[in-house]
C-alpha cells in the first residue's frame, strides 16, 4: 500500500479540480478548476515512466556503459499536453473577458437567460 | 495598463538580456542536453512578458506591431513542415537516399557534406542530422506565438481616460 | 436542496469511487514482470546514437521517431494563436 502513494496523489488533484468545476458559481474558480484537472493527468503520464533504479535518458560520453534508462515515450506525450493545455487556457480567458463587457458580471447562473 | 516606477524599469534593463541568452542556450543545446524547442521558446516569451509588465501596454503596442509578430510565427511553422516534406522530395531527386515522411535524410549520405557527423563522443552542433534545425523553427514559432498572445490581451484591457505619471 | 444539487452530488461519488478504486488496484510503482515488458522502448534505449547521432533521448523520439505528434501540436498551437488575435481584432470606423 506503502508503493501507490504517487497514484494517491493523482486521484486527490483530480477530485479537487472536478470539486471546483461543479459546485462553485464564479467564472474564474470554474478556469482554475479545469487547470487543476490537466495538471493530475500529466503526473499520471509521468509516473507511469519509471523503472526501478533507472536514470534520465541522457547519452552520456564514449567511455561509459548503457545503464538502466527511464522509458522515454511517456515523456514525449507530457510535452505534448502541456502545450495543448496552454492553448485551450488561452482561449478560454479571452472568452471570459468579452463576456465581462457583455453582460456586467461573472455569475455562472446569470448568463445566458433569456428575457422573460 | 501602464507602467510602473523607475526603480523597477532599470532592474528591467539589466535582467533582460541575461533571461533571452538563457532562453536561446536552451533551444541551441536541444540535441545533448535536456531542453529543446518547447521549452526554450517558454523561456524567451516569459522574459518578453516581464518587459511588456515593466513598461506597459501602450508603450510597447506603439513599437511592435501583431502583425509582424504572425509573420514570424508563419516563418516557422512553414520551416517545420518543409524540413518534413523534403524527406520525400529528395528521393526524386537523387536514388541514393531512402525516403519517407519525417524522415531524417541528413545522416549516412556523401552527397551534402555539412550535418554529417555521427558517433559516441562527438557533440558539436552538427551531429545529429536534421533535430537542431527543426529546434530553431519550432523556437521561433513558440516565441512569437506566446508573445502575441499576452500582448494582445493586456493591450485590450487597457483603463480610458487614466493619466500616467 | 433541488433536484440539480442532489444529481451532482450522486455523480460525484460514483466518480470519487470509481478512481479510489483504480488508484488502490493498480501494479506498484516501477515494477516491471514479464506480462508488461517494454520492446519499442528498449529498442529505442539500444538504437538511438546509431541511428540519429542524438545524446537526448527525449529529443529524439519528440522529432525523430514521433514526429507526427509534433505536427499536430504545433497545428493546435497555430489555431489557438489565431483565435485570440481575431477575438480582438479592433474594426476601423
Amino acid at each position: 500500500m506503502i508503493y501507490n502513494i504517487p497514484y494517491i496523489a493523482v486521484v486527490a488533484l483530480i477530485l479537487i479540480g472536478l470539486y471546483a468545476v461543479i459546485f462553485k458559481r464564479n467564472l474564474i474558480k470554474i478556469v482554475i478548476g479545469i487547470t487543476l484537472i490537466e495538471s493530475g493527468v500529466n503526473l499520471f503520464l509521468i509516473t507511469l515512466a519509471f523503472r526501478e533504479d533507472s536514470i534520465a535518458p541522457i547519452y552520456r560520453g564514449s567511455g561509459s556503459r548503457i545503464m538502466d534508462m527511464s522509458l522515454p515515450v511517456p515523456h514525449a506525450l507530457t510535452l505534448t499536453s502541456i502545450v495543448i493545455g496552454v492553448a485551450v487556457l488561452a482561449l478560454m480567458l479571452s472568452l471570459i473577458i468579452h463576456l465581462y463587457k457583455h453582460y456586467n458580471t461573472l455569475d455562472a447562473s446569470k448568463i445566458g437567460r433569456e428575457e422573460e | 495598463m501602464s507602467g510602473m516606477s523607475r526603480i523597477v524599469k532599470t532592474v528591467t534593463n539589466v535582467a533582460f538580456p541575461i533571461v533571452m541568452i538563457y532562453g536561446l542556450y536552451v533551444i541551441a543545446h536541444g540535441h545533448l542536453t535536456p531542453g529543446g524547442g518547447f521549452q526554450g521558446g517558454a523561456v524567451v516569451a516569459s522574459g518578453l512578458a516581464m518587459l511588456l509588465v515593466a513598461y506597459g501596454s501602450v508603450w510597447t503596442m506603439g513599437k511592435v506591431k501583431e502583425k509582424q509578430l504572425s509573420v514570424l510565427e508563419s516563418i516557422g511553422a512553414l520551416g517545420f513542415i518543409s524540413l518534413a516534406f523534403l524527406g520525400i522530395l529528395m528521393v526524386l531527386l537523387y536514388s541514393s537516399f531512402q525516403g519517407n515522411f519525417f524522415n531524417n535524410f541528413l545522416i549516412n549520405q556523401d552527397i551534402i557534406p555539412i550535418f554529417n557527423e555521427i558517433g559516441r563522443g562527438l557533440a558539436n552542433i552538427n551531429t545529429a542530422g536534421v533535430i537542431p534545425l527543426m529546434n530553431f523553427a519550432v523556437g521561433l514559432k513558440v516565441i512569437a506565438g506566446l508573445f502575441a498572445i499576452v500582448l494582445v490581451m493586456a493591450y485590450a484591457t487597457r483603463l480610458k481616460g487614466v493619466k500616467q505619471k | 436542496m433541488s433536484k440539480r444539487d442532489f444529481a451532482a452530488v450522486i455523480f460525484f461519488a460514483i466518480v470519487a469511487v470509481f478512481l479510489v478504486f483504480g488508484a488502490l488496484l493498480t501494479h506498484p510503482f516501477g515494477e516491471f514482470n514479464q506480462e508488461n515488458d517494454p520492446e519499442m522502448d528498449q529498442y529505442i534505449i539500444d538504437n538511438t546514437q546509431n541511428e540519429t547521432g542524438a545524446d537526448n533521448g527525449v529529443t529524439a523520439v519528440v522529432f525523430d521517431y514521433r514526429g507526427f505528434d509534433t505536427l499536430g501540436e504545433a497545428t493546435v498551437l497555430f489555431t489557438a494563436v489565431a483565435g485570440v488575435i481575431i477575438l480582438f481584432r479592433r474594426l476601423k470606423k
